[in-house]
């Protein structure tokens, strides 16, 4: 068992290594990371979106998931709070495995999965309501007690947003900036207090002003949250995560289909300085991708 | 401006040349007589409406002039001066009324559930499939689903006498016309959801909502504006309706008297106003003119409808 | 196993169950709204039962050679089909005649000339005309049409006639065919008229060698919908074509007819219905599962050529 067991501390350094474990060991996970992930994979119907999926999600810190277009980075970060459920078609099979519980039991509700674990968007998705509204929907469907004026005071002031907004309240939040909006998005995940934040690419949509306030935020944000952020930006990327993933595609040729899979994981600084990969390199150095 | 000034060099006597190629417009007959012809088959389109409305409104002002209101609140009768709407307007109303509380409710809900809940399977499909092909079958049709279920199987007792029903009774033919517009509900209904983006179910289940929560607090409220013109036009298409309440057995007589149950009333004959001007039609021509007027309070009263709903789409999408 | 503990992040285990009273009523939501969704195929399973087992009945009671005979009336065990059929037919074809051209050609001009502000204005009163209920055109085809286009053009026609029920009908389907039409020359992608345009073709030639072409499926369907709609209409033709009580075989549209629909309104309209389980009583079920799976077909048919005109662009 001790020998299991530090072989599950190992992979956490070398994450290619083998997926397949015992399933006890499989569900003690180590005290810093928050999520295992082992041999995941997804499937939309017959076309095979990623495949086979081992990493652990670091607590409290930023981890980024880069790679080329179609590497399906976006669609294990679904994974990571069930949002996959949501498509009729998608299956996932593996384990994910948060805080010790494998989300994909047949116990876990996904509501609850959801609550804990928040989500933060490509484009920013306010309600057609007020910013007010916005942010203290998710609280209340939760049932989470407490003053809501102070709550949602707090979710804004959280996201820096608090001192634009706080004399609009009421106003609708398409009144908002794009990037002001972004902020809303993530002051609503942080008002359910989750534990883990997932970002689908918040800057994509945004300009570079914006982009770099939703990056400051972050950086703040990690000291209470674990962050895994998607995206496209290499420069964002090492900028502000800890830890990196670079996923790529496999094309197969005979049968046409594209499959995502995870080439490297490892320290930021590994990973743009110093890959171990020679795909990595050629991708952060702009040879392809 | 060019040919205005003579030109100064060859280059600009080609581009005047060119300019004047471009201006003359060679006659393009055949395309014009075709286009004529076109504009005039969407002219006449018009023109029946207008000329129809007109005519409406020739025979409803004669009425309006000898009679005024005293036609809407007479009831039925065998003269044509005596003739009145009254019945038909309040069957007409009761009839809307089992709509309203019978084919909304179960139709948004299953349109909730299509759109919302339904897996990916055969059963979906077959739903699916199922209501397109409802909302093509001819309404006569609807009538006899009702004369078999409504008001033989539900409507007799063991004696053959009145049951739950009331055999041909304003609840048969309230529930005939709901089962009706039921699969125009759900169809347009389902537009409306579907309309609503992703996204903001998205963000509702990224804060942890469960599926209700994200249908009842995000998607409904903007799916309402659509949803609500949706239901006019089932209401509409209900108010219109003749064939399938002549069959549950409208009659151009009398509602039943005052001195009966509410419930008793449900269970006794009926009328509405397509029954009334169907029965009126076939008349002598007498009865020509209390017949435009019928039309004309039935017009009416499905352009209040109407305009009723547009309003509150409005009110509704200020909110938003 | 023991000195491993430690080791855990140390979770209440199942702490992802969730809330179960959040979770009971979602099941019970869904199942509320699952019986909702049901019930539309309830529909569908009461119209074939009630409408087959009745006809079964039907046949079981009269000889089969009585669908075959010189006319129809119930009345009297003479229920010849073909009376119908070619009533139906007719009062089809003389509604195609007045709504194709008038349809067709109100779709072209809205697709393809009209502005955009003109297409605003004329969109919705299209949508009234197809608001308005079948027994106003059925009046308006009985005391205007039939006197006024039909007895001006066939002198011998009187009060009641087929061609006037079809007319009536034709104004019906108008907007159907206009509208479905409509949409299928929408579809058609830009690129393709300006293809046209640039090899130098005019205008009428992009409409009807290009556009036409292109949204043909959709024309189709709209046809095939127009037909479905004419076919099922009941009260027009109950008022206008005349033939209450039974008609003997006609082909002539300057005469009264009866088709399938008016023969069902005729039976069961008014004071003198036939009782309880007779044979003629129970021969309206028998037309209805008739017209029923005639209309089921031409909207199938039509649905497939409307997706086949969304899977082209």
């Amino acid at each position: 068992m001790n020998q299991l067991t530090e072989q599950t501390l190992v992979t956490v350094t070398l994450p290619e290594s083998s997926p397949e474990r015992s399933g006890d060991a499989a569900n003690r996970a180590d005290d810093d990371s928050v999520f295992s992930l082992r041999g995941v994979n997804v499937h939309y119907g017959s076309f095979h979106a990623v495949r086979d999926i081992t990493m652990e999600i670091p607590r409290r810190q930023i981890t980024a998931l880069i790679g080329p277009s179609g590497c399906g980075k976006s669609t294990l970060l679904r994974c990571f709070n069930r949002m996959n459920d949501l498509i009729t078609t998608a299956k996932v099979s593996g384990s994910v495995i948060y805080n010790g519980e494998n989300l994909y039991d047949s116990y876990v509700d996904a509501v609850e999965v959801r609550r804990r674990i928040g989500m933060v968007f490509q484009k920013p998705n306010p309600f057609p309501k007020s910013i007010y509204d916005n942010i203290a929907f998710g609280p209340k469907v939760n049932g989470i007690k407490g003053n809501m004026d102070d709550l949602v005071e707090q979710a804004l002031r959280d996201a820096a947003l608090w001192d634009e907004v706080k004399d609009k309240l009421k106003q609708n939040a398409y009144g908002l900036s794009g990037g002001q909006q972004q902020r809303m998005c993530i002051a609503r995940a942080i008002a359910v207090q989750p534990d883990v934040i997932l970002m689908d690419e918040p800057c994509s949509a945004l300009d570079p002003i914006a982009s770099a306030r939703i990056e400051d935020l972050m950086t703040e944000l990690k000291a209470q949250y674990t962050i895994v952020i998607v995206t496209h930006n290499m420069q964002q990327a090492a900028r502000v995560s800890d830890r990196t993933a670079f996923f790529t595609v496999e094309v197969d040729e005979a049968r046409s289909s594209r499959t995502g899979i995870l080439v490297e994981f490892d320290t930021a600084q590994r990973i743009f300085t110093n890959p171990s990969d020679s795909r990595t390199e050629a991708y952060i150095t702009g040879r392809f991708g | 401006m060019a040919a205005a000034a003579p030109p100064a060099n060859p280059a600009s006597i080609t581009t005047l040349a060119v300019e004047r190629s471009l201006a003359s417009r060679k006659r393009d007959w055949l395309g014009q007589v075709f286009q004529v012809v076109l504009l005039l088959s969407l002219i006449l389109s018009l023109a029946i409406i207008v000329f129809l409305l007109s005519n409406v409104l020739g025979g409803a002002w004669r009425v309006w002039t000898d009679r005024g209101t005293d036609f809407l609140t007479e009831g039925g009768s065998r003269q044509a001066e005596a003739a009145g709407v009254w019945q038909g307007i309040r069957g007409t109303l009761t009839l809307v009324g089992f709509v309203v509380l019978l084919a909304f409710p179960i139709g948004i809900a299953s349109a909730i559930y299509l759109e919302e809940y339904a897996p990916d399977n055969t059963l979906t499909k077959f739903i699916n499939v199922n209501i397109r092909n409802l909302t093509g079958v001819p309404s006569v049709v609807y009538g006899l689903l009702g004369l078999a279920v409504f008001v033989r199987t539900f409507g007799l007792d063991r004696n053959d006498e009145g049951g739950l029903t009331g055999g041909k009774s304003v609840i048969s033919a309230g529930l005939t016309l709901a089962v009706l517009v039921l699969p125009i509900v759900i169809i347009t209904s389902a537009e409306a959801i579907r309309a609503v983006p992703r996204s903001i179910r998205e963000a509702g289940y990224g804060v942890g909502a469960s599926r209700w929560e994200v249908t009842r607090m995000l998607v409904l409220p903007s799916a309402a504006p659509g949803i609500l013109t949706g239901t006019v036009l089932a209401i509409s298409r209900a108010m219109g309706e003749a064939a399938p309440i002549l069959l549950i057995g409208a009659n151009t007589g009398f509602f039943s008297s005052g001195n009966q149950s509410f419930v008793e009333q449900l269970q006794g004959t009926f009328t509405a106003l397509p029954a009334v001007i169907f029965g009126w039609a076939r008349e002598t021509s007498e009865f020509r003119d209390v017949t435009a007027a019928a039309i004309f309070v039935l017009l009416v009263i499905t352009v209040l409808a109407n305009g009723t709903a547009v309003w509150l789409r409005n009110r509704f999408e200020k909110q938003w | 196993m023991t000195q491993l503990t430690p080791m855990l992040p140390g979770p209440e285990p199942m702490s992802l169950r969730g809330s179960p009273r959040r979770r009971r009523k979602e099941r019970s939501v869904h199942v509320v709204l699952l019986s909702a969704a049901l019930i539309s195929i309830l529909i569908s399973v009461g119209i074939v039962y009630s409408l087959v087992g009745n006809a079964i009945d039907f046949l079981q009671k009269i000889d089969l050679s009585q669908l075959w005979t010189t006319g129809y009336f119930p009345r009297r065990g003479l229920f010849d089909l073909k009376t119908l059929f070619i009533g139906s037919l007719l009062i089809t074809g003389v509604a195609l005649v007045v709504a194709g051209p008038i349809g067709l050609g109100a779709a072209i001009y809205l697709s393809e000339y009209a502005s955009p502000r003109m297409r605003r204005i004329c969109k919705p009163i299209l949508e009234v005309l197809a608001g308005i209920p079948s027994v106003v055109i059925g009046f308006f085809a009985l005391t205007w049409i039939a006197p006024n286009i039909v007895q001006r053009i066939f002198s011998q026609s009187g009060t009641f006639s087929l061609a006037a029920a079809g007319i009536g009908v034709g104004i019906l389907i108008i907007p159907i065919i206009a509208s479905v039409a409509e949409d299928a020359m929408r579809a058609v992608p830009l690129a393709l008229r300006e293809a046209s345009y640039g090899l130098g073709a005019r205008k009428i030639t992009t409409s009807v060698r290009v556009v036409l072409p292109a949204a043909v499926s959709g024309i189709v369907a709209a046809f095939i919908l127009g037909i479905s709609r004419a076919i099922g209409e009941t009260l027009v033709v109950a008022l206008a074509a005349g033939g209450s009580g039974g008609s003997v075989f006609t082909t002539d549209i300057t005469g009264p007819g009866q088709t399938v629909t008016a023969a069902i309104a005729s039976l069961s309209f008014g004071s003198d219905q036939p009782a309880g389980d007779d044979a003629a009583f129970q021969s309206l079920y028998f037309l209805g599962i008739i017209l029923f799976i005639f209309t089921l077909l031409l909207n199938l048919a039509g649905d497939v050529f409307v997706r086949r005109t969304r899977q082209h662009y």
